[in-house]
């Protein structure tokens, strides 16, 4: 009976979070690397993303070979040499907004959020934790979001002859549209 | 019978929290798995990347182009062979070289001037993605690239006078291309190369060859390549020597080093398709190497 009631109580929470989705398949996403030598920078507008406005749960999902380069031989070494988009096609977020109140996005502007959980690049899964931005507006979700990721960290190897090009970190600048979800009604 | 019921109660809590905790995990991997679902409903056409390294498998072309906006220096240079002994310092002390600047006008096409030592010979050549290799919906197998390039040697004519235009030589191959692993590639070349002027009678105005050139990988910079043009039966196939080539491609930045042994002395098509005579069984090898500096003169917006 008591597991019967747990298993209800999960299904309806199952059954209220998918009515509160707010998704986009068209986020964007920059990186800039800046060194004295050089300025690299790259962006996509393929960036899949979906949030729970219930839990406050959210994944988000790019191809790397979407990354736009101004160069197309940096374009050809970042996807040959640096990150293996044929290895490894995507980079993915699968976390969370930290003790998240889904009052908060309802006030008017940019409420700051902390997020948490496994970002994938290159391969190699991290837990991070980095700062945001949600508001709602319009009945679209505005998600943005910048922080700092190291290369080295996703063992993404550069060769020494460039190691002056390309810094040691690289600025990330994630920035979502998202519409809400059309759920079938519930019978 | 009260104890047992608050230890089952707590026991019970235990695992609704584990079972929240778990299904929280993967809530959000079930987000991920969606958009991942999504992603690859609705996959876009990708073009393969980066067949070959450079615009050059060796001593011929390969289906790479520079890009919109990139000009491509090439410095290509061939020392004497081998078996020229240690007087000659086994071929370091001569030495034929071409100077060529390719420009990428757009994605597909590229124009490209050069100067050969040998023969003091000009080139030009243009040269046209009509194919790429794709993935995703529509895929292509292979890339297709055209190449149409016409030589002039400037060489002061000895003897009798000749007309200009026996200066010309036309070369036009297509170049068909398969990347088949991010490490291994293949490549065909059916050739045609027009010589308006041959010294005999017997000698081919027109030969025709076929190529076949590859890499494979073996790091993540380093790559083996080979390249070898079968002449067709013919005069120029019963007298001269079909182009064997075997290399390296080493690439650092916008730089490719490529370093390569064969029997072919010149660096264009008209040298080393019809005019080949070294033989590598008597060591009749040129050792060589093409540098490329990649400048991008325009950007993409």
């Amino acid at each position: 009976m008591k597991y019967f009631l747990v298993a209800l109580s999960l299904l309806s929470w199952n059954l209220a979070s998918a009515q509160s989705k707010y998704t986009t398949p068209s986020g964007v996403v920059t990186f800039f690397s800046s060194t004295p030598l050089e300025d690299i920078a790259a962006n996509s507008n393929q960036v899949g993303a979906v949030f729970d406005m219930t839990s406050g749960q959210m994944a988000f999902t790019v191809p790397m070979k979407s990354f736009q380069f101004k160069r197309s031989l940096m374009q050809e070494h970042f996807n040959e040499n640096y990150v293996e988009s044929d290895k490894f096609p995507r980079a993915t977020f699968a976390g969370k907004v930290v003790s998240f109140q889904p009052d908060v996005v309802r006030k008017a502007g940019p409420q700051p959020v902390q997020v948490e959980g496994d970002l994938t690049i290159h391969g190699v899964k991290r837990h991070i934790r980095v700062p945001g931005t949600l508001e709602l507006k319009d009945n679209q979700l505005i998600a943005k979001s910048k922080f700092v990721v190291a290369p080295a960290d996703y063992n993404i190897e550069i060769p020494a002859l460039v190691r002056e090009n390309i810094a040691k970190t690289v600025e990330v600048s994630v920035s979502l549209l998202c519409k809400p979800v059309i759920t079938v009604a519930q019978p | 019978m009260t104890r047992r019921f608050t230890s089952l109660a707590g026991s019970g809590l235990l695992t609704m929290a584990l079972l929240l905790a778990q299904t929280e995990a993967r809530a959000q991997d079930d987000l991920l798995k969606t958009l991942e679902q999504q992603a690859t409903d609705s996959a876009r056409a990708e073009y393969v990347q980066a067949t070959f390294k450079g615009t050059r498998v060796i001593n011929g072309q390969s289906v790479e182009t520079p890009g919109a906006g990139t000009m491509v220096f090439l410095i290509s240079h061939r020392f004497g062979t081998l078996n020229s002994g240690a007087y000659n310092f086994f071929g370091l002390d001569q030495a034929t070289i071409r100077l060529g600047l390719e420009y990428g006008l757009n994605d597909r096409l590229t124009v490209g001037v050069g100067r050969s030592s040998l023969e003091k010979t000009y080139d030009g050549f243009l040269k046209y993605r009509a194919l790429r290799q794709s993935t995703g919906p529509r895929a292509v197998p292979v890339s297709v690239t055209l190449f149409a390039s016409s030589a002039l040697t400037s060489l002061k004519f000895t003897g009798e006078d000749r007309p200009d235009h026996s200066r010309l030589t036309y070369t036009y191959q297509a170049l068909i291309a398969r990347k088949f692993s991010p490490a291994l590639s293949l490549q065909l070349m059916p050739t045609l190369v027009h010589r308006n002027f041959v010294n005999t009678r017997a000698q081919q105005n027109d030969v025709y060859a076929l190529g076949i050139a590859g890499r494979q990988k073996l790091t993540k910079r380093v790559a083996l390549t080979a390249e070898y043009y079968y002449l067709l039966p013919g005069n120029t196939a019963d007298e001269f020597r079909n182009s064997l080539a075997l290399g390296f491609d080493i690439e650092t930045g916008g730089h490719v080093f490529q370093l390569h042994f064969t029997n072919s002395q010149g660096m264009i098509e008209k040298f080393f398709i019809p005019q080949t005579t070294g033989r590598w069984t008597k060591g009749d090898i040129y050792f060589g190497f093409n540098i490329s500096r990649v400048f991008t003169l325009r950007s993409k917006e």
